[in-house]
């Protein structure tokens, strides 16, 4: 068949189809009935017409315009769209807290880096108060010796509610965009990662350290222990995150390197989501709850107690006994199997 | 052919998707506007925010971190795998199996780009992709995903002769393709070019004047006049 032929005879049908797809990539686009229900099958015939075109050497602006609307085709094809407030519910009941399980080898790891280095820089600044300034400057510690001095607190008031909201802001950037340098950085072979863990924790211990020398500790831990069970916690699944790229790379096993980054990477994001959600909240416990000066600290250490049982009882126990789902769990038996 | 940078993945109805990635060069570029279009949203609304005492710097520095780890991602997820900077370049984002790209993926391209970046101005992202086919750096080799360019409108061709010319019966496909090519793309080539290019042809085509004999050959094989 000439190619004239060819485009004359079947030119309504891509044409048709070209019109589905433009109005399908609109934000809300929809088909409607008829439509909807026959866009598959068209979407065959139009590979069926790219094929035949590529096959008998028509023109290549014609083979190229069937080619572009076939990807195009493709890509609303095969979209996904899934309910998101029904994923995240159970993501957050299930799903993480089962990931943070299977991945616990790497979790340990990370918990290690991050609280090894830091109880030794902690107990090594209790016995040689200046090593402070081998890890932090001068100005920096002066500015944490007055932010934690028990005689600029204002006792019995609270700071202004806008304030808050102020540092709110500021932790949930500063914070959140700590957990992604450390889980990012972990794709350089886990260096990253085990340098940001060892860094932060260092830092702690120093800051921690420190203001016992200065005999601050009542101001310091009562305002950290509200919020740390939430963000240590989060970095330390950051970092592990991190450390599961690098060591992806490191021993990939029988997969080529890149396999192996890509079936890592797809756990280790799913770890990020829960990291992000977990420092959401330890923000919103620092700005608003740990910041409150009118709590007596027995109070404070109460509730902060109470949030590292809450936290490390969700990690251990929940979802624990709902029915092992087969598509949660297949991801990642195979890359523990890919690892073993 | 050899040359050039397609790259062809197969469908489950037996298709071959025809796509080509694009460099680092026009993604830079498509970078940059972003970055001015980013930063420009937040000098204006934080200038406005700020006015309004510690809530409003509270809700600028959410607002910065937002638009700094998650203006790409919306706008990948959300607009076809297209930031404006990459609309604008006629390039965009989609899963290396050719589908759309999701939150996942996205997110975590993005998150990686801070390792991309390292040491400074993209260099490891730019070194990673100009290590594989697909010129994926570390973010996309990590999250399955690639840039493509979107293929422009294709056009109706016209050759400028008219009249028709068996093509002899004895050119491959490929030649038959080379000759096509050859029309359709002469409009871009100088005369003398193109005589210098169909003269090559002389001794197997046998005509006088070649460029408009392959022009003619081709007008026979996509059945114009």
């Amino acid at each position: 068949m000439k190619q004239g032929q060819f485009e004359q005879l079947y030119q309504p049908l891509w044409h048709v189809m070209e019109l589905e797809i433009i109005e399908l990539e609109k934000p809300d686009g929809r088909l409607k009935g008829n439509e909807l229900a026959n866009f598959a099958s068209r979407y065959r015939r139009l590979c069926h017409f790219h094929a035949l075109a590529k096959d008998r050497n028509y023109s290549s602006h014609l083979v190229d315009k069937l080619g572009d609307l076939v990807v195009r085709g493709h890509q609303q094809l095969y979209r996904r769209k899934q309910p998101f407030m029904q994923q995240l519910t159970r993501f957050i009941v299930a799903g993480f807290p089962r990931l943070v399980r299977a991945q616990q080898r790497y979790i340990w790891w990370a918990t290690a880096l991050l609280y090894v280095p830091g109880l030794l820089m902690f107990l090594a600044i209790l016995w040689q108060p200046d090593l402070v300034y081998t890890i932090t400057a001068p100005e920096q510690v002066s500015s944490f010796e007055s932010m934690y001095d028990p005689d600029n607190r204002t006792l019995g008031s609270a700071r202004e509610s806008d304030t808050n909201v102020q540092m709110f802001g500021f932790y949930i950037r500063n914070n959140i965009s700590v957990a992604f340098r450390t889980f990012a950085s972990g794709i350089l072979f886990g260096v990253g990662s085990i340098f940001f863990l060892i860094y932060n924790g260092l830092l702690m211990g120093a800051v921690a350290g420190h203001l016992t020398n200065a005999e601050f500790t009542q101001t310091f831990f009562s305002f950290v222990v509200g919020h740390c069970s939430f963000e240590l916690t989060a970095i330390v699944i950051a970092g592990a995150a991190g450390l599961k790229l690098g060591y992806a790379l490191l021993a990939p096993g029988n997969l080529t390197r890149t396999e192996s980054l890509k079936r890592a990477s797809f756990i280790a994001i799913q770890l990020v989501y829960g990291v992000i959600i977990m420092l959401v909240i330890a923000a919103f416990i620092e700005a608003f709850w740990s910041s409150n000066n009118i709590l007596m600290p027995w109070q404070k250490y109460l509730v902060g107690g109470f949030l590292w049982v809450l936290v490390i009882g969700y990690l251990v126990f929940s979802g624990r006994d709902l029915r092992t789902d087969a598509v949660d769990k297949k991801p990642t038996e195979k890359s523990e199997a890919a690892q073993g | 052919m050899l040359l050039d940078t397609r790259h062809s993945i197969e469908t489950p109805e037996g298709a071959l998707l025809p796509l080509t990635p694009a460099g680092f060069g026009v993604r830079a570029l498509a970078q940059l506007l972003d970055i001015m279009i980013r930063y420009s949203i937040i000098l204006v609304v934080a200038t406005l925010l700020t006015l309004l005492g510690g809530m409003g710097t509270g809700i600028a520095l959410i607002l910065m971190f937002v638009c700094e780890w998650f203006y790409p991602v919306y706008f990948e997820v959300a607009r076809q795998g297209r930031t404006p900077g990459k609309k604008w370049m006629g390039i965009r984002v989609v899963n290396d199996d050719g589908t759309p790209i999701t939150f996942g993926p996205s997110l975590l391209r993005n998150l990686l780009r801070f390792v991309d970046f390292l040491p400074m101005l993209y260099l490891t992202g730019i070194i990673a992709s100009l290590c594989n086919r697909q010129f994926k750096r570390l973010g996309d080799l990590a999250a399955g995903s690639m840039v493509i360019y979107e293929a422009p409108p294709a056009r109706e061709p016209s050759f400028e002769v008219r009249g028709q010319l068996p093509v002899p019966a004895d050119f491959s496909t490929d030649e038959q393709r080379a000759l096509l090519g050859f029309a359709e793309r002469s409009k871009y080539l100088s005369a003398e070019r193109q005589s210098e290019l169909a003269t090559i042809l002389l001794p197997v085509i046998g005509s006088k004047d070649p460029v408009i004999a392959i022009k003619q050959m081709a007008n026979t094989m996509v059945g114009k006049h």
